[in-house]
């Protein structure tokens, strides 16, 4: 179904027939005058008069006409697809036939000239034609029927060849109907019947609706032609591009209304014409229209479209659009109007009557006996509603049946299931239908790619030529073939010897030889010959004895290969014979060739004499030789005789000489000769040699040449082989072999190509020759893309349909040297073991077979062949070959071994077996000249020396190489490797760094910059930050300890316990057990509920904003009260003194507080009076630094939340004082009351803190007082002296997040480990006793090691100047020292060292580190009070808002004294205002002690320690003090006070004030009062010596009187230092600054009070004077 | 500087099933872990299913609950984790885990089924696994993220408990062109033409 005709195919056809057509023409001008008017092959334009085909006919081109046709008819096979895939679908069947009916039809019709052939048959059945065939079968069933046109018919048909369709046309006038069948009969009656059985059915069912039919067409045509035409490129593009409209509608209808028309006339015209006419004519109303349109079309489509592009542009949106109002409609018209639209269907039961026609009464088919399905239930409503919906239709009465309701059929569902259940899906699933997911499996060839094959230049091509192969034994050999294929093996032999002709080589040599030996004897001969001569005639007799062996051998071999020859020939013969057949060509000449006789017997006396005598001078030399030896061992044997008679002589002498010995001795002697005689007999008397006998040697040589050699005068016997014979034919051949040869006919064979172990060809199949020989001679390129590793024929032998596998001849990989052409084709043998027998002739495979009668002399044979084969690289275009370069392909298989299959080829452990590497070693050919391999080399040396056969050292990591990825130097260089590095030690600045990026370009260097400042850093310190160089000093220290801690920490934080990973609700008593059971059955809502434990969220999935911190400011107390500006001195007592009435007519303050966290600020609203109540919530947001909320992170946030207390002061200025009525403006201004510090890791810590805070305000606030005239109650008083200002907070987070868990770490220690079992002991039944009182009893010190408790507190000097101060007053000197302790900065060890851990350091790391936490101060001022001689302890508890801290208690005449170490304070045991609120244990030098009495709050707190019910001692009789030695120092060593560095930091603090207070002020002008500066100046140092308190009054006055006009409002902070930042900050929270009004001015004056240690307390005081 | 180049990981694939034979009405959690330089770029990280229940006559669990998420990443260290967990209602109505279970997503590209056992931590002690059966408070991790990896592990005890079926449909992008090779390598080990004649 080729729609979209290529367009090239359209073009050619349209070509073609045009050619055809205008053969057409000129046979139509000659045949009939009328048709060469209308050339275009209108056949049925005279039979059809119409205006158009006059128009057609005058002035159209016919090859144009035509052109158009098809045109048209393209566009119509594009329009089908959209608009009749209904047709298609009914026409599908018909298609399968048209085309065979073309071609039969253009077969039969010989008369239809070729061109017309070509282009039918090429032609495939389009949709247009199909729409043809069924107008013709529309036509053809409106029975037009005429017979007469059979002679026109023809002439017709063969001008309608010249178009395709026509052709078309008639096939379907072919289906279409029995008139058909008949001008089939008349035609080709051969496809009569077929074409019947095809059509009948088809027109039958045409005949059922003929109308409809014909209108649907009609209909379907009308549309058609609406796009059809479509004649340029152009148009075809807007036709796809185009929302195409139709054409003017008119043209449609008018087209259609045309071929309505036309139609009928037709009818009515031609209504004898016949069948074919009508169709033909059907076909040419067609093209009729389409010439039509395509006239209309080109004239006017053009025109048309133009103005709709015009009419676009023309226009533009906004003239269809109007703009109006909305319109309103009213509700109740609306409804009115939606009434008319909407329907609502009731749910009333529809009566039967209104269901049923008029009079019919409702008839239940159920009760008349017929079976009635049962309905699918719907609820009566619904079916209510679709019956009345129902109703409403046009025709709602058929929907209903006899009985009144709604038709319906059975209810479908079953009520069983019919599908078979799916039970488990994994196992019960039958195994063959299961889906098995295979992994995709990576190519094992994938990395053995042919570098540089990807790219289209690089593909490499092998050439492999099969040209055949040869059976030298195959089991339907017969017998005759067996031996006949040995007769070809010799005589092949016979051939190539022949051809070598070593024989005679060997001859010529010896000849030669045996001249040169002459010569020389002659030349020499007589002549004294000289040593030199005799060894080289030698040398050549020798040479000449070992050519003379050689060639006697060969000619052995020459003369049996003849002889076998000569025999299996007779066997042949023998064989043939006695079969009675012959089976193989092979035929046998011996030439003989004679000799002369004389002659040749005399070269062979010639040559035996030759021989002889060289043998005889042979084995003369021989015999002289071991003469020569022979006497020469005779005259040794004989020397050694007459020695032994020398000796036996001298001896028979000696013994005459002695005459005295005996016969003793005469014994001894002979049994020395005889001892000696046999001893000595060793060299035998030599036996002379025997002469060689030379008779015998003539003989022997005889002999040797009458085997070997041809007897002299025999002919020379020349064997030809001929493949002449005749074979017997088969006819007359035995049974058995008739089986035989019927048996090789049946065979073929074929060869598989494997290249790498895939098959990528195979040979023809070739039948088995009756010579066994088979001939492909078929050449195969392979281009390939990775390396050659094998290249494997495999012989297949096919028996009918099964194949078997015969041999396989694996084929060598070629240099690449060698191409295609210059190859030669090599043979390969093959040989398979299988065992194959038959039962007829052939001698079978692996089968014993005998030649001989007997049974004897059994060989075996087995199917073996040589394959003749080529493979090569193949030559490409330009002659280049196409083989991959050598350096990359040297051997294919070998290349890759030694970075591919080292390991694999002797496996892992082989690499400790010498043995191993060496054969892989020989194997894998490595290169012994690459230093690669010199290490394995020079092992295999030392190996196989054989010195070492193990080596004397362990290989531990021999395969290392293979796994490091770089070398180390590179990971070492690779700046993202040191980031990943970096990043695995959690380096502080990498710890949670994102995105290494993927590049080693991509990681800038400044990522490491911090890294390595901070790594720089360590050496350097830098003064510019710190104010001071001590402090830096100590910065540096801490910073030190801080990273060694942290290190232990990050080590500390991957050890886990079961609790970190999982939640587990407590183990429950069996009290909670029974608690839990009884509220299973309590309400689940109980009226009264219970404030429940909030969830806490672990930080990890916590996100920036998730985290908010909820301050609820409740109240505050005892707020400090305005004064009343006084212009005058005195005007503030006297006001004092007005008493009640003026505070009630003033305001006496307007407090407000403002929490900023973080930067963001919040305030409350403002409330009135001294004692507000706000209980207002904040929430400020809390983000993580750089994101992460690990604990460790959130632990180490240094953020506070800083809640100040601010007054509210609205002042009422004029615009320049003039009209004071009219216009007043108000400022507002905030004044700084107070405020209240709290870090962020507190909160966390102890995730809410509820209490009441007592407000840092500063000593002296301008404008403000303390005192409140109203109320004087005791406890009132008693306030106002002890002066504080106290606010009431809650504060949380939320969500609750858990709270870093302590470390438990088990750091090592030195203490006793029973002390440590026992205070871990203590620990644990205090908490499980009083689970809210801290316990501790040991300590983590600096060094990290845990240290009992007691051995921090010792008597320790305070600065010898504090004592020097007051000796008199101890109690001056106390407060001191407790105001020296405080000023040394605090520094929560959270915020220093990141995980919840307290680090204790002695007091003098602390004096030196300057920086602590609470406890260090508590150890410091108790053991400065136990050295002033009070008795002090330590103690631990929970006070706000520190949390767990410890505090000092002093026992003095007056009762028990808390200090707050960090601030200085003391507070009575009865004060209720005491910050501390349990009490856990006290500590001194001796002991621990326990809490546990029942209220832990100081004020109920006894705290007589000697009684054991309310103090639990650690230390008693049964575990006694083991004396524990203190670890603090003998002694504090301070240094002296520094003036002038304190005298220059306080210029430095002042200056950079002073600029911050302008930074701040970007747009004011900030004024400085000099004079208010000094002045303020000299008040510090006051305020400095009363250390904050009773503030005298006086200064105030005396300021108030300098600056009588200003109003003042201004405070001194005070701080302890260590840095500028937090003087800084405190200074910003003030909001001093803040103050906008224009005459604003400001004074500061700074304070740096020394102490010793360098210990600074600096005062700032601020202030802002507002000219009134 | 340029972009950053980073490959993209895309899974898609669903959470199909699971094989609980003890409990039903069960529904699944997932969500992902990994490492440092790993940033999903669309999809959703975590999700959580629909309850199932089992039919009479399979005793599996079907959820069929869509996973589609992208990552990208510069380095395969911390290749990307599924964490499913299991949750559903004892036999007093609590809502208890029934099982904790991840699985790497697999880095070759293609079509994965990945079968996830599924465990338990177990009470630390008979009488706490009887409260906590009583209650419905039994133990669970404290993240279900801590099943993905290693560390502290070891002090945990676990239980069993069935299987989760997950499959994936795995793409890359750019792996190989960083330099990472995970995938089935290109096609075809051998293209061979043969064309043959009759010498």
């Amino acid at each position: 179904m080729e729609r979209m005709a290529a367009s090239s195919e359209i073009r050619e056809k349209l070509r073609n027939k045009r050619r055809a057509l205008q053969d057409t023409l000129v046979k139509n001008k000659n045949e009939d005058d009328i048709q060469a008017l209308v050339p275009s092959a209108r056949f049925n334009v005279d039979q059809q008069p119409t205006a158009m085909k006059e128009a057609e006919g005058s002035d159209e081109d016919p090859g144009e006409t035509l052109r158009r046709t098809f045109r048209a008819q393209r566009q119509r096979r594009k329009k089908k697809l959209l608009e009749q895939s209904f047709v298609q679908e009914c026409h599908d069947a018909e298609d399968a036939e048209e085309v065979p009916n073309a071609r039969r039809h253009s077969a039969n019709e010989g008369s239809a000239d070729r061109a017309d052939d070509s282009v039918v048959s090429t032609r495939p059945p389009t949709g247009s034609q199909r729409a043809l065939s069924v107008r013709s079968e529309d036509s053809s069933s409106s029975q037009h029927l005429d017979t007469y046109v059979t002679r026109h018919l023809q002439e017709k048909l063969r001008a309608a060849r010249s178009k395709g369709e026509s052709l078309q046309q008639q096939e379907a006038s072919e289906v279409s109907a029995e008139p058909v069948s008949r001008l089939q009969r008349l035609k080709n009656r051969d496809t009569v019947t077929r074409f019947d059985r095809e059509a009948e059915p088809i027109s039958a069912g045409r005949q059922d609706d003929p109308l409809a039919l014909r209108s649907r067409v009609k209909f379907r045509e009308a549309g058609r032609r609406v796009v059809k035409d479509l004649p340029t490129a152009e148009e075809a593009f807007n036709f796809f591009t185009f929302n195409y409209e139709p054409e003017p509608p008119s043209q449609q209808e008018g087209v259609s209304r045309k071929r309505q028309k036309r139609r009928e006339r037709v009818k009515k015209d031609k209504g004898e014409d016949s069948q074919e006419e009508a169709e033909v004519e059907e076909d040419a109303e067609a093209e009729e229209d389409n010439q039509d349109q395509n006239e209309y079309q080109s004239e006017d489509a053009p025109l048309v479209r133009n103005e709709d592009d015009l009419f676009a542009i023309d226009h533009s949106p906004q003239d269809f659009v109007e703009m109006r109002k909305a319109e309103y409609v009213a509700y109740r018209k609306r409804v009115q109007r939606d009434r008319e639209l909407l329907f609502t269907p009731s749910f009333r039961t529809v009566p039967t009557s209104v269901k049923l026609p008029e009079n019919m009464k409702p008839r239940f088919l159920e009760d008349e006996g017929l079976y009635v399905g049962e309905r699918p239930p719907v609820s009566l409503t619904n079916e209510n509603i679709l019956e009345n919906r129902i109703l409403k239709m046009a025709e709602g009465n058929k929907w209903f049946g006899d009985d009144g309701k709604v038709i319906a059929l059975p209810d479908p569902i079953k009520e069983s299931s019919t599908r078979p259940p799916l039970f488990h899906m994994e196992g019960d699933l039958d195994p063959a239908l299961q889906t098995v997911y295979r992994k995709a499996l990576k190519s094992k060839y994938a990395n053995l790619y042919i570098a540089g094959a990807a790219d289209p230049e690089g593909d490499y091509q092998l050439d492999v030529d099969v040209s055949g192969l040869i059976f030298s034994h195959h089991p339907l050999f017969s017998r005759e073939h067996v031996l006949a294929s040995r007769l070809a093996q010799l005589y092949d032999q016979h051939l190539s010897r022949q051809h070598n002709n070593l024989t005679g080589h060997l001859t010529d040599k010896l000849n030669g030889l045996r001249n040169a030996l002459q010569n020389m004897m002659k030349i020499h001969g007589e002549q004294g010959s000289s040593e030199a001569l005799r060894q080289r005639i030698s040398e050549y007799s020798l040479e000449v004895r070992n050519t003379r062996q050689l060639r006697d051998t060969e000619q052995e071999k020459d003369r049996t290969l003849l002889r076998s020859v000569i025999k299996v020939w007779k066997e042949i013969k023998a064989l043939r014979e006695f079969q009675k057949f012959t089976n193989t060509p092979f035929k046998l000449y011996l030439r003989r060739e004679n000799v002369d006789r004389a002659s040749d017997e005399r070269d062979y006396e010639g040559e035996i004499l030759a021989e002889v005598l060289e043998l005889e001078a042979e084995s003369e030399g021989e015999y002289q030789k071991k003469l020569a030896e022979y006497k020469k061992q005779l005259e040794d044997w004989k020397l050694w005789r007459r020695k032994q008679k020398a000796k036996r002589k001298k001896k028979k002498k000696k013994k005459k000489g002695l005459a005295q010995e005996d016969t003793e001795e005469e014994d001894q002697d002979q049994d020395e000769s005889e001892s000696e005689g046999p001893f000595e007999e060793g060299p035998a008397k030599p036996q002379p040699p025997e002469r060689p006998d030379v008779d015998s040697m003539e003989q022997w040589v005889r002999e040797k040449a009458s085997r070997i050699r041809r007897k002299p005068g025999e002919a020379i016997l020349i064997p030809e082989l001929s493949a002449s014979g005749s074979i017997t034919a088969s006819e007359l051949c035995p049974r058995a072999e008739i089986a035989r040869r019927e048996d090789v006919s049946r065979r073929s064979l074929f060869i598989k190509i494997l290249y790498n172990d895939k098959e990528v060809s195979r040979t023809d199949s070739r039948s088995l020759s009756a010579d066994f020989r088979v001939h492909f001679g078929q050449i195969f390129n392979l281009k390939i893309i990775n390396c050659p590793h094998s290249i494997n024929l495999q012989v297949f032998e096919e028996v009918g349909s099964s194949c078997s596998l015969l041999a396989q001849v694996f084929v060598p990989v070629p240099d690449p040297s060698v191409v295609t052409g210059s190859a030669p084709i090599e043979e390969f043998e093959f040989s398979s073991n299988q065992r194959v027998m038959f039962d007829h002739e052939g001698v079978g495979s692996d089968v014993p077979l005998s030649f001989e009668s007997d049974g004897s002399n059994r060989l075996t044979l087995l199917t073996s062949g040589k394959l003749s084969c080529c493979v090569s690289w193949g030559i490409g275009e330009e002659g280049v070959p196409l083989a991959p370069p050598v350096s990359q392909q040297p051997g294919g298989t070998h290349s890759g071994r030694w970075h591919l299959d080292a390991v694999s080829y002797i496996g892992a452990s082989g690499l400790y077996d010498m043995k191993k590497i060496g054969e892989w070693a020989t194997q894998s050919r490595l290169d012994p000249n690459d230093p690669k391999n010199t290490s394995i080399m020079q092992l295999l040396k030392v190996a196989s020396s054989g010195e070492v056969t193990a080596p004397d050292y362990f290989r531990l990591e021999h395969l290392q190489e293979e796994f490091n990825f770089v070398t180390d130097e590179e990971l070492e260089r690779s700046r993202r490797f040191r980031l990943l590095r970096l990043r695995n030690q959690e380096a502080p600045e990498f710890r949670n760094y994102k995105f290494v990026p993927l590049l080693e370009r991509e990681v800038s260097d400044k990522v490491f910059q911090d890294y390595e400042k901070r790594l720089k850093d360590g050496e350097i310190i830098d003064t510019r930050e710190h104010l001071d160089p001590h402090r830096a000093l100590v910065a540096k220290y801490l910073q030190k300890i801080r990273e060694s801690v942290i290190n232990r920490f990050i080590l500390a934080k991957h050890f886990y316990q079961l609790s970190d990973l999982v939640t587990e609700e407590e183990i429950p008593s069996i009290g909670i057990l029974g608690i839990n059971l009884f509220k299973l059955a309590e309400s689940k809502r109980p009226l009264k509920p219970q404030r429940k434990e909030r969830k806490k969220v672990t930080a990890q999935n916590l996100s920036d904003g998730d985290i908010k911190l909820l301050i609820n400011v409740i109240r505050a107390h005892n707020i400090p009260i305005r004064k009343p500006l006084g212009n005058k001195p005195g005007q503030s007592s006297q006001s004092a003194l007005q008493g009640s009435d003026w505070y009630l007519s003033q305001v006496q303050v307007r407090p407000f507080v403002e929490v900023s966290f973080q930067r963001t600020v919040l305030q409350t609203t403002t409330a009135d009076g001294p004692n507000p109540s706000w209980n207002e919530e904040l929430q400020l947001p809390f983000s993580a630094p750089n994101g992460d909320y690990s604990t460790s992170s959130l632990q180490s946030v240094k953020d506070e939340v800083f809640i100040n207390i601010f007054d509210e002061v609205l002042y009422e200025t004029g615009p320049g004082g003039k009209e004071r009525g009219t216009s007043i403006h108000t400022q507002i201004e905030k004044h700084w009351l107070g405020s209240v510090k709290i870090p962020f890791s507190t909160v966390y810590s102890q995730s809410k803190i509820d209490g009441a805070f007592k407000v840092n305000t500063p000593a002296v606030l301008l404008g403000y007082s303390r005192e409140h005239g109203g109320s004087s109650s005791v406890y009132d008083q008693w306030r106002s002296t002890h002066g504080g200002t106290f606010l009431r907070l809650f504060l949380t987070i939320e969500p609750q997040l858990v709270p870093g868990e302590s470390v438990r770490e088990k750091f090592d220690s030195q203490e006793d480990e029973r002390l440590l079992q026992a205070a871990e002991k203590f620990e644990k039944e205090a908490a499980q006793g009083f689970p809210d009182r801290p316990c501790i009893t040991t300590v983590t010190d600096l060094s990290g090691k845990t240290v009992f408790i007691t051995r921090y507190v010792r008597p320790l000097n305070p600065p010898q100047e504090f004592l020097d101060a007051f000796p008199n007053n101890p109690q001056e000197a106390t407060t001191l020292v407790a105001r020296f302790v405080s000023l040394i900065p605090s520094l929560p060890d959270q915020v220093s060292f990141s995980g919840t851990c307290d680090l204790w350091s002695t007091c003098d790391q602390f004096l030196t580190l300057l920086a602590g936490d609470e406890e260090e101060h508590a150890v410091l001022l108790c053991n400065y009070f136990l050295f002033l001689g009070k008795r002090a302890w330590l103690v631990i508890g929970t006070a706000i808002p520190e949390g767990t801290t410890v505090y000092v208690l002093t026992h003095e005449q007056s009762g028990y004294f808390i200090w707050n170490p960090s601030s200085g304070q003391f507070y009575n045991k009865d004060d209720s205002f005491c910050p501390l609120q349990t009490v856990g244990c006290l500590v001194n030098a001796d002991n621990v002690w326990y809490n546990v009495q029942e209220n832990p709050s100081p004020l109920n707190t006894n705290f007589d320690i000697t009684k054991s019910n309310m103090w639990k001692p650690f230390f008693s009789r049964s575990f006694s003090h083991p004396g524990l030695s203190s670890v603090q120092p003998e002694e504090l060593v301070y240094r002296p006070i520094d003036r002038a560095a304190a005298a220059e930091l306080q210029d430095r603090v002042e200056k950079i004030l002073k600029e911050k207070i302008m930074e701040w002020r970007p747009r004011h002008p900030t004024r400085w009062n000099r004079y208010c500066n000094t002045t303020l100046k000299q008040f510090l140092p006051k305020l400095e010596q009363s250390r904050g308190q009773d503030v005298a009054e006086g200064h105030r006055l005396e300021l108030q009187n300098l600056l009588g006009d200003y109003r003042i409002a201004g405070f001194p902070l005070h701080l302890p230092f260590s840095e500028i930042r937090p003087i800084i900050e405190a200074v910003h929270s003030t909001g001093v600054h803040n103050i906008h009004s224009a005459n604003v001015e400001f004074a500061l004056a700074v304070y740096v009070h020394p102490y010793p240690n360098n210990v600074l307390s600096v005062w700032v005081y601020l202030a802002s004077l507002v000219r009134t | 500087m340029p972009n950053p180049s980073v490959f993209l990981l895309t899974v898609n694939g669903q959470i199909e099933g699971a094989n609980f034979p003890d409990y039903d009405s069960l529904y699944c959690k997932y969500c992902y872990v990994y490492g440092h330089d790993w940033a999903p770029t669309t999809g959703l990280e975590e999700g959580i299913t629909q309850i199932t229940s089992k039919s009479t006559q399979s005793h599996r669990l079907i959820w069929n609950f869509p996973l589609e998420i992208t990552f990208k990443s510069t380095n395969p260290s911390g290749w990307p984790q599924l964490v499913v967990s299991v949750y559903g209602p004892d036999v007093f109505g609590n809502d208890v885990v029934r099982g904790y279970g991840a699985t790497h997503i697999p880095f070759t590209p293609g079509q994965h089924t990945r079968t996830i056992p599924m465990f338990v931590p177990e009470p630390t002690w008979r009488l706490q696994k009887f409260t906590g059966w009583l209650l419905g408070r039994r133990p669970e991790y404290t993240d279900p993220k801590v099943v993905a990896q290693g560390e502290g592990r070891e002090v945990t005890r676990v239980r069993s408990q069935g299987f989760v079926t997950v499959s994936f449909h795995i793409m890359t992008k750019d792996m190989k062109k960083m330099g990472y090779d995970a995938g089935p390598s290109s096609p075809s080990a051998v293209q061979s033409e043969a064309q043959s004649y009759v010498k």
